[in-house]
């Protein structure tokens, strides 16, 4: 993919672009050709209007004034994406923002488009709306490439899905005569693991108490936003607590209050009994939270380090890694190649840097660190984000271990499958309350999904007519 | 699996030396286009540098000179590690050495009591200017550039108005130099004597001490492995539990701490007096060498080393009917080298460690599926 876009380049093999070989050095040649990528993570200026962010960097082409809004709405209309030019990308909700993506790749001209794990932050009515405009597209001559783990999506939305393993193309098939078994034992080469944890190992010891907890910004423009709006909940010793939501719905401020990276104006926080609302964050992780951040490279990662040196990160005054004031490396390294292979981290060795491992392994590594240091509470944001199939289901695997050994886990994911298959419990987050309570058990993604556009509140029920 | 280990560790470090040296070699390159183009020959030049800067008079002359920026370079490089930026160590080490010189004048106690006392107040007062910057940071938000660069001046203003007869300072006989008291002969730093090639400072040995300390510290303890965290990520080392505003004030006031040593060699050891001819901006001096040595304690000795050697041999060139500013062309282009060289070999490391790790994993998985085919 990145080398489809001229971010890196291939040791071997070619690339042809409508009957023509080509050799891209840098993404401004793959866009020369028509080639445009849509990124996981937006690329976008919060701070700027729709117009001035697609204009960005392609003011050659129609200017940055009336011709440019005016190609703007062609575009806009001719592919039904909706898409207002002179709303503040700030205002945006996730899909407005991924459709302002899409025509900004458009807008220069590309006839191919690459969307990267589109899917992965938005609601499945949102993903309709999605695949809706992605048909416009296919029907108006463009061709696009989904790159999703999502396997409902890829067969629902593909015209032919190319299955790749490891860096190697296993198969390509015709999405009409394809079950998503099939597809699934060709990406995982075998049974596609699914997040279904066995009997419930809930008891009533409460481990993490979270009470009243309310926090509020006040942003650049003077206005007072609530992020976090009296959240209350409780998760006992063995028990699983997910959290369903639209990403930038508090979640991550709600995880970072808990962590004590953030102080909430209010509320309070029990561990174990003992309140520790005010206490730092290095107390908080050696008095037993395990934390698996959300963005492991901004939080969980010292990329440029190697190995022991991140196994040490976040447990520097723990044993192995150090005794009183000073560094035990030869045990730090010794226990670093026990959970290397303990949790099937994939390394030709400790000494090489983070940041030369593939996604999935750099989370197997942190997910074995914070494991190895008897937590009471695992805090787990989007723990499967990013990583291949196979990493998925062991990251699965040891959160219901976590649990059978009775640590609370708290589970946080827009993942709704992995929500609803691992989770004990279930609330939805929605502009930063709890606004909904499910059973697991029962309730589908769609009914989830509602809730989680604020559509539904309270307790939700499954009922039979929701079903498809 | 272990040789690969190995590979690896072998190419880090032929990457680390790379380089500095492609930077010394590309300003050895320019310059003798610079020596070119005065209408020199650059050979003799080089040659008569060499052969001057070996003999055991300049070998002794560097080393001194080497040891003052040694500890301009640890101060520096302490901050760097951190990712902060104290230009301030300038005007810290200057304060530093004035404040310790009136102290060490107006001591009359033993030497053994007096040198300690002196080094300490240096090292309190460095701290304590660096810790302005520092507490401004935490608290306000004042990048660290700004204030130290504002502090600098600010210290000069002070030794200024304070170097004044009358007030801290005193006139020489021949009226032209004035020098805070002179330091009592007891409170000499020990010096070897080495014959004809004159004295190596002791102080020289202080400077070993640092660069070992600076080495134990970010390696091998708790708090050197929270500040280096710092520096790597900032949003890593807070969710790792690391506060980072403490950590950003007491780096700074370490820095300070250190920076306040670097006037200690000429003072105690040489002037022994701080009048207004006292060399300055050797905090800048400390800067280029800690980028030269990669922060690394036995590569701010190599930079300290390759400056004073350029120093003494330009210095030299200068009796040969070359032109002097040679030295500030060397050294700049070193300096400016030595980024540029550094940040392409970072990435080049990087990228190239990527490709061999995955290389490897593919080759263990081939040779798994083998083994499976043939069982």
């Amino acid at each position: 993919m990145k080398i489809l876009y001229g971010m890196q380049q291939p040791d071997e093999g070619t690339i042809t672009v409508g009957g023509e070989q080509v050799v891209f050095h840098n993404p401004g040649d793959a866009i020369a050709r028509g080639i445009g990528m849509v990124h996981q993570h937006f690329m976008l200026a919060d701070n700027l209007t729709v117009l001035e962010n697609v204009v960005l960097g392609a003011e050659k082409l129609h200017g940055i004034g009336g011709k440019a809004r005016a190609r703007i709405k062609e575009i806009s209309d001719s592919y039904g994406l909706g898409v207002r030019p002179d709303a503040l990308v700030e205002e945006l909700g996730v899909a407005d923002r991924q459709r302002v993506e899409i025509l900004k790749v458009l807008y220069r001209g590309a006839k191919t488009l690459i969307l990267d794990e589109p899917t992965a932050v938005l609601v499945p009515q949102e993903v309709d709306a999605l695949f809706d405009n992605l048909r416009e597209l296919k029907a108006e001559g463009l061709t696009v490439i989904f790159i999703s783990h999502k396997l409902g999506e890829v067969l629902s939305v593909a015209d032919e899905i190319t299955v790749i393993r490891r860096g190697t193309t296993v198969g390509t098939v015709d999405p009409r005569g394809t079950t998503p078994k099939q597809l699934a034992e060709l990406m995982v080469g075998s049974e596609l693991p699914t997040p279904e944890t066995q009997e419930s190992t809930v008891t009533d010891v409460p481990m993490l108490k979270v009470d009243g907890l309310h926090l509020a910004q006040t942003d650049l423009d003077g206005v007072e936003r609530i992020i976090l709006d009296e959240i209350s909940f409780t998760i006992h010793k063995g028990e699983v607590l997910g959290i369903a939501g639209v990403e930038g719905n508090g979640q991550s401020e709600l995880v970072e209050a808990i962590m004590g990276m953030r102080h909430p104006d209010a509320g309070v926080v029990t561990l174990d009994g003992t309140d520790i609302s005010h206490a730092p964050t290095r107390h908080r992780r050696e008095s037993g939270i395990g934390y698996i951040p959300e963005d492991r490279h901004r939080h969980g990662l010292l990329l440029e380090a190697p190995l022991w040196e991140n196994r040490i990160l976040g447990h520097v005054t723990e044993k192995p890694n150090s005794r009183g004031g000073l560094l035990d490396l030869k045990a730090a390294r010794a226990d670093t190649q026990r959970i290397v292979e303990a949790y099937d981290v994939r390394t030709p060795g400790i000494d090489v840097t983070a940041a030369s491992l593939s996604g999935g392994n750099q989370q197997k590594l942190i997910v074995g660190r914070e494991m190895s240091h008897n937590p009471k509470l695992l805090i787990a944001a989007h723990p499967t984000r990013g990583v291949d199939v196979g990493a998925q289901a062991a990251i699965w695997d040891y959160i219901r271990e976590a649990r059978r050994e009775g640590l609370a886990v708290l589970l946080i994911s827009a993942d709704l499958d992995e929500l609803i298959g691992l989770s004990d419990t279930l609330r939805v987050m929605y502009r930063g309350r709890l606004v909904a309570d499910a059973d697991p058990a029962t309730i589908t993604p769609e009914e989830l999904g509602s809730a989680m556009t604020g559509a539904a509140t309270g307790h939700l029920e499954h009922t039979e007519d929701d079903e498809r | 699996m272990n040789k690969l280990t190995q590979r690896i560790d072998k190419e880090r470090l032929l990457l680390g030396i790379a380089a500095p040296l492609l930077a010394v070699v590309a300003a050895l390159v320019v310059t003798t286009l610079v020596i070119l183009a005065t209408g020199k020959n650059p050979g003799d030049a080089f040659s008569d540098m060499v052969t001057y800067g070996f003999a055991s008079d300049s070998q002794v002359y560097i080393l001194n000179k080497a040891t003052t920026y040694y500890l301009a370079g640890v101060a520096v490089a302490i901050g760097f590690r951190m990712n902060l930026f104290n230009i301030g160590v300038d005007g810290q080490y200057r304060l530093a050495a004035f404040i310790a010189a009136v102290l060490g004048g107006a001591l009359t106690v033993p030497g053994w009591i007096a040198i300690p006392l002196i080094m300490i107040c240096a090292m309190a007062t460095g701290a304590l200017w660096a810790s302005i910057a520092g507490i401004l940071k935490v608290t306000r938000g004042v990048s660290e550039v700004i204030s130290t660069i504002m502090l600098n001046s600010i210290a000069t203003a002070i030794i200024a108005y304070l170097l004044q007869p009358g007030k801290l300072g005193q006139l020489d006989q021949a009226g032209t130099l004035v020098s805070t008291k002179p330091l009592p002969s007891s409170s000499y730093f020990f010096s070897f004597d080495t014959g004809p090639a004159g004295e190596l400072w002791g102080f020289i040995v202080i400077a070993a001490v640092v660069g070992v300390a600076y080495w134990f510290v970010l390696g091998r303890t708790r708090f050197g492995f929270d500040l280096r965290t710092v520096g790597q990520s900032e949003s890593a080392a807070g969710a790792s539990g690391v506060s980072v505003k403490k950590m950003v004030a007491t780096s700074m006031v370490i820095s300070g701490a250190v920076a306040g040593l670097i006037g200690m060699p000429t003072l105690l050891n040489d002037s022994h007096q701080f009048s207004n001819d006292f060399p300055a901006g050797i905090g800048f001096t400390g800067i280029a060498i800690a980028l030269l040595g990669r922060n690394h304690p036995i590569g701010i000795a190599l930079g300290a080393l390759l400056w004073g050697f350029l120093e003494r041999t330009t210095n030299h060139l200068e009796f040969q009917g070359y032109d002097k500013e040679i030295l500030g062309v060397i050294q700049g282009v070193i300096v400016l080298c030595v980024v540029i060289a550094y940040e392409v070999v970072r990435r080049y490391g990087l990228k190239r460690q990527q490709q061999k790790v995955g290389a490897e994993l593919a080759a263990q998985a081939a040779a798994a599926t083998k083994k499976q085919e043939v069982a």
